[in-house]
């Protein structure tokens, strides 16, 4: 009895000596784990992380551009913000913006890319003529349309004058002068919308298009409805996402067309950060405005994030 | 239910032939099998029957009408396509439910939101309901009805596929190599399957594939095509015991049928190997190549011999390989008693029945044999 006990006392030994480096390994895995996340980790800190941490902690501040030191203000900056007029003519002109021109872009885009993709020959001439505008500069094309849209001697009121109907000072008009930059920015975005299309409307199989035919579905539309738009699901999901994202971004065009004007029509979150913080160097107070910028742009992420968790993707 | 006709079918792609004038009758109700080795053409006919693809000249008739200028959604033909083409958003039920959706419902009543309320509208998905549950019913994909196929295994993917192609009771259907993407115990399954389907609703059946076993399992004809044309056609016993063409008979049987090489003398004799057959034929003189079923080669005794090089058991039968002295020639015999198998390295002599002697004209055209001599040629014959 006692030597069984032995021999399993001896067995037990070697078996839990040979389990004992097992932690040890398994712990110097975890450090070569850690050891090759740092580096990301680091740029994230750094380069992201870290500056919005930043921010935030600005937006508690009375801190001035420039300025030697600076207090702990709490929430007072938002209520200044929330209590601002201003604010809120941008918020709701920002949000406007976003409205107009993320269905316009998107529709724009899905029409252009269906275009070309049914088109035979060319299309790679109407992919570059329609993706230039994203590739100029911005500001420089807003240039472009100061002088398209001037009130006197620009193309758009040359061809209105054409046609009999009377010219428009569109940019200097309040309530036009919002909408002339939606239709700017949905003429920027198109062409990269619809090049993201384009590349969604390639990996359609095109098997699909002819069970359909097969199926009975005879025209375009019905085409469109059972297989290209359910297929585009995750493409549109993504696309709507980004362009919500940079509409809620609109700076440049306000900045060079029309610096908010005329009375505020055209003040847009970005564009009041701006001047908070670098002609009024009010730091703390942008920082806020850019807080109030990020949730939005968080919130439209989360929506993006859900909805593919749903099943926008197939497989 | 449907016959079809196709008459002088030619078809290009970028200048390459890839139909070369197909002439060719469907008959109500028939299995036929497209058969033939890739690039042949067989697909590129079935969807110009489908209408997915203009012929550049010919014409295909179903029921007598000429449906060239018919879209491929009024032909009222169903297709299963290899990759099955479900539509990954919608679920099984709903994929069913496409066809007789586009059919039955109005434009208006399709749309998403407005659609469900108008009047009948309800009535028709009813109706639609009904009929998917009873196809669900045959092929055994109730349970499956709201998954999507995303969920479903490529067996299961295959039979929607096939329920989406029946349930609106088309006048025929097609089919693009289906079992294909299977794997091999489920492909044999599913040909049961498919054959017994068409046992069942008696409808003309098109069916394209290269895999010569399923041709030859299923369907009540075969039609052979190679290299954009057709070569020949038949049922599965003519097409396999008399092939019209060396192409045909080596495409169809596995192991392929045995080429020997062989000449015609002067009176019509025919010499194999050096040995002459108890054969004739009104053929001129020549060379002529010689083919025999693996099954029909008799092992054991004979004016052949070779040297056992490879054995390939498979348990209810075995493939021995003999290499032929001299011939630098390979060739295999079927062995149904697999108990008694011979050793590798160990010469064998063997001989054929003469009825089972194909012989063909260095063009690959059959020759026709005389019929007075069906001997056993065991003996060289005496010259």
């Amino acid at each position: 009895m006692s030597d069984g006990s032995m021999t399993i006392d001896a067995a037990i030994v070697p078996a839990a000596a040979a389990r004992r480096p097992l932690p040890a390994h398994g712990s110097r895995r975890a450090y070569a784990a850690y050891a090759l996340v740092t580096p990301a980790a680091a740029l994230m800190l750094v380069m992201l992380l870290g500056p919005l941490a930043g921010v935030i902690a600005l937006s508690f501040t009375d801190y001035q551009l420039g300025a030697p030191h600076f207090s702990w203000i709490g929430l007072a900056n938002y209520q200044d913000l929330f209590a601002d007029k201003v604010f809120w003519t941008a918020l709701r002109n920002t949000l406007t913006y976003v409205v107009v021109v993320v269905p316009g872009a998107v529709i724009a885009g899905l029409a252009i890319a269906l275009l070309i993709q049914s088109g035979t020959s060319l299309r790679s001439l109407y992919r570059t003529i329609y993706f230039l505008p994203v590739m100029a500069t911005l500001i420089a094309m807003a240039v472009v349309w100061e002088f398209m849209l001037h009130p006197q001697f620009g193309l758009v009121n040359g061809l209105l004058r054409g046609a009999g109907l009377p010219a428009f000072a569109w940019l200097q008009d309040r309530n036009t002068a919002l909408y002339a930059l939606c239709a700017i920015g949905i003429w920027q975005a198109v062409g990269f919308n619809m090049v993201l299309f384009l590349a969604g409307l390639v990996s359609i199989p095109k098997q699909l298009y002819e069970a359909a035919e097969i199926d009975g579905a005879s025209s375009g539309w019905a085409r469109f409805r059972l297989v290209t738009w359910p297929m585009l699901g995750p493409v549109t999901t993504f696309v709507v996402v980004i362009s919500g994202i940079r509409s809620f971004q609109v700076f440049d065009t306000v900045h060079v067309l029309t610096k908010g004007g005329p009375s505020k029509s055209t003040e847009v979150l970005i564009h009041t950060m701006y001047t908070e913080g670098f002609e009024f160097f009010r730091s703390g107070y942008a920082a806020a405005i850019t807080v109030v910028f990020l949730v939005f742009v968080l919130a439209l992420t989360l929506i993006k994030s859900r909805l593919a968790d749903r099943g926008v993707h197939y497989t | 239910m449907a016959q079809i006709e196709l008459s002088a079918i030619r078809k290009s792609f970028d200048g390459t032939d890839v139909l070369k004038g197909i002439d060719f009758r469907i008959e109500d109700g028939e299995f036929i099998s497209l058969v033939g080795p890739s690039g042949c053409g067989k697909s590129t006919l079935l969807r110009i029957i489908a209408g997915l693809e203009p012929q550049n000249s010919g014409e295909v008739r179903i029921d007598g009408h000429s449906v060239d200028a018919v879209r491929p959604s009024a032909r009222n033909l169903a297709m299963v396509f290899q990759s099955y083409a479900l539509y990954p958003h919608l679920s099984t039920f709903d994929n069913i439910a496409v066809p007789l959706r586009m059919r039955r419902l109005s434009a208006i009543e399709r749309l998403p939101l407005l659609g469900p309320l108008l009047p009948g509208r309800r009535a028709k998905e009813r109706a639609i309901r009904a009929d998917i549950t009873a196809i669900a019913e045959q092929l055994d994909i109730a349970p499956l009805l709201r998954r999507k196929p995303g969920q479903l295994s490529g067996g299961q993917r295959q039979r929607v596929a096939v329920g989406r192609a029946m349930v609106r009771e088309p006048r025929a259907f097609l089919f693009d190599e289906p079992l294909s993407n299977l794997d091999a115990k489920l492909r044999v399954h599913m040909r049961a399957e498919l054959a017994e389907l068409h046992r069942r609703l008696e409808a003309t059946f098109v069916y394209v594939t290269h895999d010569q076993a399923e041709a030859m399992t299923m369907s009540s004809r075969i039609a052979v095509m190679m290299g954009g044309e057709l070569i020949q056609a038949g049922t599965p016993a003519q097409i396999y015991n008399d092939p019209g063409d060396i192409r045909v008979a080596e495409f169809i049987g596995s192991p392929k049928i045995n080429i020997l090489p062989g000449r015609i003398r002067k009176d019509g004799g025919i010499d194999v190997l050096g040995t002459a057959l108890r054969l004739a034929c009104n053929a001129t003189a020549g060379d002529c190549r010689v083919g025999v079923r693996p099954e029909r080669i008799e092992l054991g005794a004979g004016p052949f011999s070779g040297s056992v090089v490879h054995l390939e058991n498979l348990g209810a039968e075995a493939f021995v390989h003999l290499a032929i002295e001299g011939a630098g020639l390979r060739l295999i015999a079927r062995l149904a008693d697999v108990r008694h198998l011979p050793a590798m390295g160990s010469t064998l002599a063997f001989g054929f029945a003469s009825d089972a002697v194909r012989v063909f004209d260095p063009a690959g055209k059959r020759i026709e044999l005389r019929a007075e001599q069906a001997e056993r040629i065991r003996e060289p014959a005496h010259v």
